[in-house]
């Protein structure tokens, strides 16, 4: 019963890992020529550097049981106005890069504070309202239109590449890459060894207990929220420097697929159950069934209906998993 | 300093008139309560009677609406259990209030981890923390297979020893517990109550509330009754018994007996 516990726990916490690794052997199998290049997984992860960033974000407000609909419109409007203020503004490029992040934590304390000061009932029902009202300021501020043409330092982090040719040809280590790395890696350590950290894990397992411990849990939810608009605002500013743009329409149904990332990582809807390393798995579960479905031209249309079953089997898989448990 | 002019030491927590609203329910109505030193003080009375409630007001959960904490012959204010914790005075909840997606090291130290400073984040020092959680657990004679367990995975009698190891980690004066054996098996409400008895031997001042007979007559000192709100009755053990403590959950008093006995389950 022990080792079965165990084994049951180490499946819990890297089987997802067994699951990416399997997908890519498929893959590699499908696409012998082109899949497993060093040119390809750079591609993927450029790819998957937005959504890895809302999701990472979206970790955190779902460990606390909550849910934050307005990273996609928080993402537009991070861009827009970082974008807007170096293209219309001519700002300085260190003042930019700065924007995005604070557009985003601005966005997430706003939710924040709806939440623990004016007590409203759910954050579904706080940030829907902030999904379409920061939409709607993103298009007041642009006029609805898109803008193009940024200055380079401020493409960096999207879009610069670290040549590794010694890896072969087109290999590079996209700098977006890296920020998702220090991201997760802080986020990892923060969850596992910050006393706020274990805190958010309280207050998603039992809000009242973390209460009754003298956790101030408003506090933690405004952290949380906060976070999630900042990495919301981090993810503005890698798609701005990715595509050398601001439009008004990005991130549009984003929240959705961090939502989905996070959910076939393994964590609960319930909160109090997450971790970081299936998340980062779910996000790339997700990039490489759409790069792999890409490859083989397969239409997007039916790689929507599949990332729909994969959430449902990730879902019931975790329902198997528990019922398992509980029977140890 | 003002002294009641009673010969008595001055008890070690005191309310007095403690008056408890939530909009228009009126949960307590000018009620009295002392606890001395040492003491194992059973509180009782019927499903609604207050007495959740008024634990609650000593352990800083809720301000009361009227009325006068006095902790070690200070008048206090808690306006958390936060407060309440630093004066030494904890509680157990009766839905145990222990997040079960945790360890049980985890759940000990919940709030007060212990652990240093690190670019202004306080990092929890979780060596240390399953140490002293191990430590203590030795000492209060709870057994457990490992303090890495989940508290979901534990049994009720487990999780209430769980619960009971948090609220005397950090060497608290006051112990309040509210139903800890309520929802337990026979064979491990023996344990919980050993466990208070162990506490007392320790000179911990206790509150148990109990609709369990059998609970308040092994461990407790003192029996006070709470009745609609109010109080009722009171008196050391030694001066009453069963059934007519029976009596005063029912809001009875004196001639009582006979009803009393249908009554007991
Ligand atoms: N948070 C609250 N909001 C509104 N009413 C409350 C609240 N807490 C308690 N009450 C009411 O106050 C009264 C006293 O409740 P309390 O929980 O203190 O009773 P109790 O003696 O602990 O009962 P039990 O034996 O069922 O635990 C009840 O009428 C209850 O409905
Ligand atoms: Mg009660």
């Amino acid at each position: 019963m022990g080792s079965k516990a165990l084994l049951l726990r180490y499946l819990d916490r890297f089987g997802i890992i067994i699951v990416v690794l399997l997908m890519i052997a498929v893959l590699t199998y499908l696409e012998p020529q082109y899949f497993l290049t060093f040119r390809n997984f750079s591609n993927i992860l450029k790819q998957i550097a937005e959504n890895a960033m809302l999701s990472l974000g979206m970790l955190l407000v779902i460990l606390t049981a909550g849910i934050d609909l307005s990273v996609g419109s928080v993402l537009a409007l991070a861009m827009m106005c970082l974008v807007m203020a170096d293209i219309v503004g001519g700002w300085p490029w260190w003042i930019v890069v700065f924007i995005g992040p604070l557009v985003g934590i601005a966005a997430g304390l706003f939710n924040g504070f709806g939440l623990t000061l004016l007590r409203l009932p759910h954050p579904f029902i706080m940030t829907l309202g902030t999904l379409f009202a920061m939409r709607g300021l993103t298009n007041l501020i642009s006029g609805g239109v898109p803008y193009s043409g940024l200055s380079d330092p401020v493409r960096f982090l999207g879009s610069a590449q670290i040549p590794l040719s010694f890896l072969g040809p087109g290999a590079t280590l996209p700098v977006s890459a890296i920020v998702v790395a220090i991201a997760y890696i802080g986020i990892s350590l923060f969850l596992r060894r910050a006393a706020v950290g274990r805190h958010i894990y309280a207050v998603g397992g039992n809000p009242n207990a973390a209460r009754v411990s003298g956790i101030n849990v408003d506090r933690v939810l405004l952290l949380v929220y906060a976070l999630c608009g900042f990495f919301a605002g981090m993810g503005g500013l890698l798609t701005a420097g990715r595509t050398n743009s601001g439009f008004p329409l990005a991130g549009q149904g984003a929240e959705l697929d961090a939502i989905a990332a996070v959910i076939i990582g393994g964590a609960s809807f319930f909160g109090g159950r997450g971790t970081v390393l299936g998340v980062l798995g779910g996000v790339f579960i997700m990039g490489l069934l759409r790069n792999g479905l890409n490859l083989q031209n397969v239409s997007p249309f039916w790689q929507q209906l599949l990332i729909g079953f994969i959430i449902i089997l990730a879902v019931w898989i975790d329902v198997l998993r528990r019922r398992a448990a509980v029977r140890t | 300093m003002e002294n009641a002019g009673t010969g008595r030491e001055a008890p070690l927590l005191e309310a007095r008139n403690i008056t408890k609203y939530f909009g228009a329910i009126t949960a307590l109505d000018g009620v009295n309560f002392h606890l001395s030193r040492g003491e194992v003080l059973g509180v009782v009375g019927d499903n609604g009677a207050g007495k959740s409630t008024l634990m609650k007001i000593l352990s800083g959960l809720y301000v009361p609406s009227e009325g006068q904490i006095v902790f070690d012959g200070r008048p206090v204010r808690f306006s958390s259990p936060r407060d309440a914790r630093n004066a030494g005075i904890e509680m157990v909840y009766q839905d145990l209030a222990l997040a079960g997606n945790m360890t049980i090291f985890e759940n000990i130290y919940l709030g007060r981890e212990p652990g240093q400073k690190f670019l202004g984040l306080s990092v929890v020092d979780q060596k240390r923390s399953r140490e002293m959680a191990q430590e203590h657990l030795d000492r209060l004679k709870i057994h457990v297979k490992s303090v890495d367990q989940l508290v979901e995975e534990l049994s009720g009698g487990q999780q209430q020893a769980v619960a009971i190891a948090r609220a005397t980690a950090f060497d608290a004066r006051v112990v309040i517990m509210d139903e800890p054996t309520a929802a337990l098996a026979i064979k491990e409400v023996g344990k919980v109550l050993d466990l208070i008895s162990g506490l007392k031997d320790h000179g911990v001042s206790i509150i148990l509330i109990s609709h369990r007979m059998d609970d308040v007559f092994y461990v407790c000192d003192r029996v006070m009754a709470l009745f609609h709100g109010r109080n009722f009755a009171d008196a050391p053990l030694k001066d009453t018994n069963r059934n007519e403590v029976i009596g005063w959950i029912m809001g009875t008093k004196g001639h009582s007996e006979a009803v009393a006995h249908d009554q007991v389950r």
